[in-house]
């Protein structure tokens, strides 16, 4: 178990090191640079590039950049005069983060039950119903969900707020619209891995024992069908918060993603570079969290792996 | 005479399918007395699983439904039971160890839980009383350091400690009757021997009747006192084992007896695989449902079904070389597999 | 001994031996495995069905645009933002531009985009997990090492930043999709076949001497189709989100061009104003979404083994 963690550690540094520098370079080879916009003299430009290192070989500004993250530096925006980059996540990512939670634990939960109760009344109405929301909820992408969402609760029949993020209330929409294609797609995987389940031998040799349904379902059916589920926890937390971009910039909430794609268009190279480093440092380690507690939940791979 | 344990009456069961109905058991009879082992034994697919799983209506339903005849527990219709009482009977009063020990046990519960499971929910066994009578099954099937046993994951455990624990958890219940259905076949032969030393062993310490089903005629030798001999569906022969193995009368019990290596030497006939695969049960023939690969089949095996005749000490067969009319044959005598009764 | 009814005929009794011709008889028909997977999906009607839709927007997709008289191109400063009428059957965007031929020029772009792509990311994943899986060894190990790494990138970002880098359009929008996504594609098709690799008619085949492009051939391949086959099918809605999300948040598709995405983006400038401009490709991209969702699970049904004969 030691072993494996330290190699998925390893793994995970190396993936942050090639995401880093491939953004690096891209960033780089944006067309245009972020001054162009502004008016400013030639000396006043030079200056500028001086004091952000550009006028150095891109090989050194690399350097300069990875020594300076390995402090955990992400460095000065170029947009926001005299604001760091660190600045702005910390002021951000908790919008984001609160989002992704709320998203997150709705889809799951209420997908869970969705699945289970679905493959347990296989071909009866209830299951159709949920197969029909699922597969629904898996064809909306989430931009478009946001904006069902907005314009009937919020436009039409006026009952929730649209925009901001001040409250309760103001959270519901957003976290909804969100999390309802991860719902869709987690009670699919479910369902299916339900299914599966209910087909296994061990599943009789319950039923051999006099075990009451119940018992059949929770101790022998979920806690096996639910495996194959934590497997794809990691790219669904990964789905979510990028899913924030959007649903941030329709309900206008002031996270990360509405800082993104800002950034990303306005050509603020070092905001770009440390939000992405910042959000791909977040999903490796969400992933390797993912990977661990596989571990730790299939007694099987706890010792294969060990 | 005692009543039977287990008595089959004309069963037959069949499962719904978008092909058609497949008719996987067709008119079986059998009994079981209080402390018998009887064996069933015959080719896959001929019906034997789904008969034994239907005394603890363990075939999935649907597709499967009983389209005739009854099966007595005890003097009761289990197909007139409802859910709940069926889950009385499931591990009280009838144990099923199953195949393969690997698949047939969760591989995320940990094997002393699921041995005790078998109480779960049961009025009148407390949790601890549970897991101490757990424990001393688990001691009495043979697995040494229970109390670290009991606390790992099949997949921590061997091919035959496994089956041992599927063992303990179908005795666990003291049930009257056990069905074991092809217990030893994932196993290595060493390992066999060691299973069914211990099955015998527990029905004389238990007086539990077992249900043997196997293909492996020298397993039934070894173990039985009653043999039925079932193909496509039906019950061809059944008898005592010896009846079986030194008078018998159906050609297919033959074919199947000479299909059997042995290392004894003054029988030395060589091995003959019995040509030809079994009837397609979608639409079984309407006669013997072995006469078309039969040596002696006869027009009227191919066009109506066999009668059955008793021969002497409760010997039966289903053959219509048994009429008067029919040529007689001898079918050619063997030995009984090795170990013999 | 019992006797039996009716004494029968004796000639009944007469010695017939082994039935040769009855005894392999199998009642069924026989169906091919593909025989029988086009069997079970015309049998599902959901799959029939989200068929006939995808059948139907691909064919609009190519005619759409030249049933009506306006250009999806054309302004019009007299009729922007007008509702759908007898004119324009869609309505019209803020610059007067006719919406059904632009939602019909955008599911050309939007459809060929999420089959080219997808295609292509088969292609390029399914070759290089193909050629890992089978030869294994130091190929597969470096591989493997690469995917590993790459696989935890989130591409979605990586997608964001190779747009802005390359000019925009639909090009680009595809060479992002298959360099951010292949990884997926190669991982699932090198594990199936190792597995298939493994497998004991495989190993026969080896024994028999057929050589490695046969047994690539004759024995991986089409052991290996279905599951390609439902895997890309399952994939194109992603491919068709990917771009809508991309062409959404601007950095797609870029106008007077257009994507079912760029108009969702348009149309939710609008929305509270006019809903109906958000509507039109919203509906399409959804109800594509859930055709070819529909249709990927009937393929998987029809197409898996284990469930013939259900």
């Amino acid at each position: 178990m030691g072993r494996y963690i330290l190699k998925r550690i390893l793994i995970s540094l190396a993936t942050l090191l090639v995401l880093v520098t491939v953004v690096f370079a891209l960033v780089r080879l944006m067309p245009g640079d972020p001054f162009s916009s502004e008016k400013m003299t030639p000396q006043v430009r030079q200056n500028l590039e001086r004091y952000y290192g550009f006028d150095k070989p891109v090989l050194e500004q690399y350097l300069t950049y990875m020594g300076r993250l390995v402090r955990g530096d992400l460095g000065y925006s170029m947009k926001y005069a005299n604001v760091t980059v660190n600045e702005i996540i910390a002021k951000a990512f908790p919008y984001s983060a609160d989002l992704g939670l709320r998203a997150l634990a709705i889809a799951v939960s209420v997908g869970l039950t969705l699945g289970v109760v679905s493959a347990l009344n296989r071909k009866k109405p209830i299951d159709a119903v949920c197969v029909v929301v699922a597969i629904i909820g898996t064809s909306i992408p989430d931009f478009i969900m946001g904006y069902v969402l907005q314009y009937f609760f919020g436009i039409r029949w006026g009952l929730l707020p649209i925009a901001q993020y001040k409250g309760f209330a103001y959270t519901i929409l957003p976290s909804v619209g969100l999390g309802f294609y991860t719902l869709a797609l987690v009670s699919r995987l479910m369902r299916s891995s339900m299914l599966e389940v209910v087909q296994q031998d061990y599943v009789k040799t319950a039923r051999a024992k006099g075990a009451s349904r119940f018992r059949i379902v929770r101790k022998h059916m979920i806690r096996n069908a639910i495996l194959p589920i934590v497997t794809v926890l990691g790219p669904i937390t990964a789905s979510v918060l990028t899913g924030t971009f959007v649903i941030e910039s329709i309900f206008a909430i002031p996270g990360m993603g509405k800082f993104y794609v800002s950034s990303v268009q306005s050509l603020d190279y070092t905001l770009v570079l440390g939000m992405t480093v910042f959000f791909g440092a977040f999903l490796v380690t969400a992933n390797l969290i993912v990977d661990v507690l596989y571990g730790i939940v299939d007694p099987r791979i706890r010792v294969a792996r060990g | 005479m005692p009543e039977a344990i287990l008595d089959v009456q004309d069963l037959s069961y069949s499962f719904r399918t978008y092909g058609g109905e497949v008719q996987a058991v067709r008119g079986v009879s059998f009994e079981v007395m209080p402390g018998e082992v009887v064996g069933i034994v015959g080719e896959s697919g001929c019906g034997k699983s789904v008969t034994a799983q239907c005394a603890l209506r363990l075939n999935p339903e649907p597709p499967g439904f009983r389209r005739g005849g009854r099966m007595l527990y005890k003097g009761e219709d289990v197909f007139a039971k409802g859910e709940r009482e069926l889950r009385r009977m499931r591990g009280a009063e009838i144990g099923f160890v199953f195949q393969d020990p690997m698949t047939y046990l969760n591989p995320t519960m940990r094997v002393g839980a699921q041995v005790e499971e078998v109480f779960a929910g049961r009025p009148g066994v407390s949790r601890r009383e549970a897991r101490s009578r757990a424990d001393e099954m688990l001691a009495l099937v043979g697995i040494s350091d229970v109390a670290r046993r009991r606390e790992q994951y099949p997949h921590e455990l061997s091919g035959g400690m496994k089956q041992r624990v599927m063992i303990a958890m179908a005795l666990v219940g003291r049930p009257s009757l056990i069905i074991a259905d092809e217990p030893t076949t994932s196993l290595d032969v060493t390992i066999e021997a060691q299973i069914l030393e211990l099955l015998d062993d527990l029905r004389r310490k238990l007086g539990t009747a077992i249900v043997l089903i196997t293909h492996d005629l020298g397993v039934i030798a070894k173990m039985c006192d009653r043999v039925y001999v079932m193909y496509g569906g039906k019950v061809v022969e059944s008898g005592g084992a010896e009846d079986i193995f030194y008078r018998t009368a159906h050609p297919y019990t033959a074919g199947l007896l000479g299909s059997v290596a042995r290392l004894e030497t003054d029988c030395d006939e060589e091995l003959k695989a019995i040509e030809g695969t079994p009837p397609d049960l979608f639409s079984p023939p309407p006669g013997c449902p072995f006469a078309a690969r039969c040596d002696y089949a006869m027009r009227v095996c191919r066009e109506s079904p066999a009668p059955e005749y008793r021969l002497e000490g409760g010997h039966r067969v289903s053959c219509w070389l048994r009429h008067e009319y029919a040529e007689p044959v001898e079918l050619p005598a063997r030995c009984a597999p090795e170990a013999a009764v | 001994m019992e006797a039996i009814g009716d004494a029968p005929d004796r000639s009944l009794f007469e010695r017939v031996g082994k039935d040769r011709a009855g005894m392999e008889a199998i009642e069924r028909p026989n169906l091919t495995y593909w025989q029988d997977a086009w069997r079970r999906l015309k049998a599902n009607r959901m799959a029939v069905f989200a068929l006939c839709v995808v059948g139907l927007y691909v064919v609009m997709a190519v005619v759409g645009p030249w049933m009506t008289s306006y250009s999806y191109t054309a302004t019009d400063a007299k009729a922007t933002d007008a509702l759908p009428s007898a004119a324009h059957w869609f309505g019209t965007d803020m610059l007067g531009r006719d919406l059904w031929s632009r939602v019909w020029m955008g599911a050309r772009t939007s459809l060929m985009i999420g089959f080219v792509a997808t295609l292509l990311n088969t292609l390029v994943g399914g070759l290089i997990g193909g050629v890992a899986g089978y030869y294994g060894g130091a190929v597969d190990m470096v591989l493997m090492r690469v995917v590993d790494v790459l696989y935890g990138i989130p591409y979605i970002i990586v997608a964001i930043l190779m747009m802005v880098v390359m000019e925009p359009g639909m090009g680009s929008l595809i060479v992002a999709m298959v360099v951010t996504r292949w990884i997926g594609m190669a991982r699932f098709v090198r594990g199936e076949v190792m597995r298939v690799k493994e497998s004991d008619f495989v190993a026969a085949a080896r024994v028999l001497g057929a050589s490695d492009a046969t047994i690539l051939v004759r024995h991986i391949m089409p052991n290996l189709m279905g599951l390609i086959i439902t895997n890309t099918m399952m994939a194109i809605p992603n491919a068709i989100f990917t771009e809508a999300f991309l062409s959404f948040i601007g950095l797609g598709i870029q106008p007077p061009e257009c994507s079912w995405g760029l108009l969702a983006r348009e149309g939710s400038q609008t929305l509270s104003i006019y809903p109906l401009k958000l509507f039109f490709p919203a509906f399409f991209i959804s109800t594509t979404m859930l055709a070819l969702n529909l249709l990927g699970d009937g393929l998987r049904d029809a197409l898996d083994p284990r469930l013939r004969g259900e």
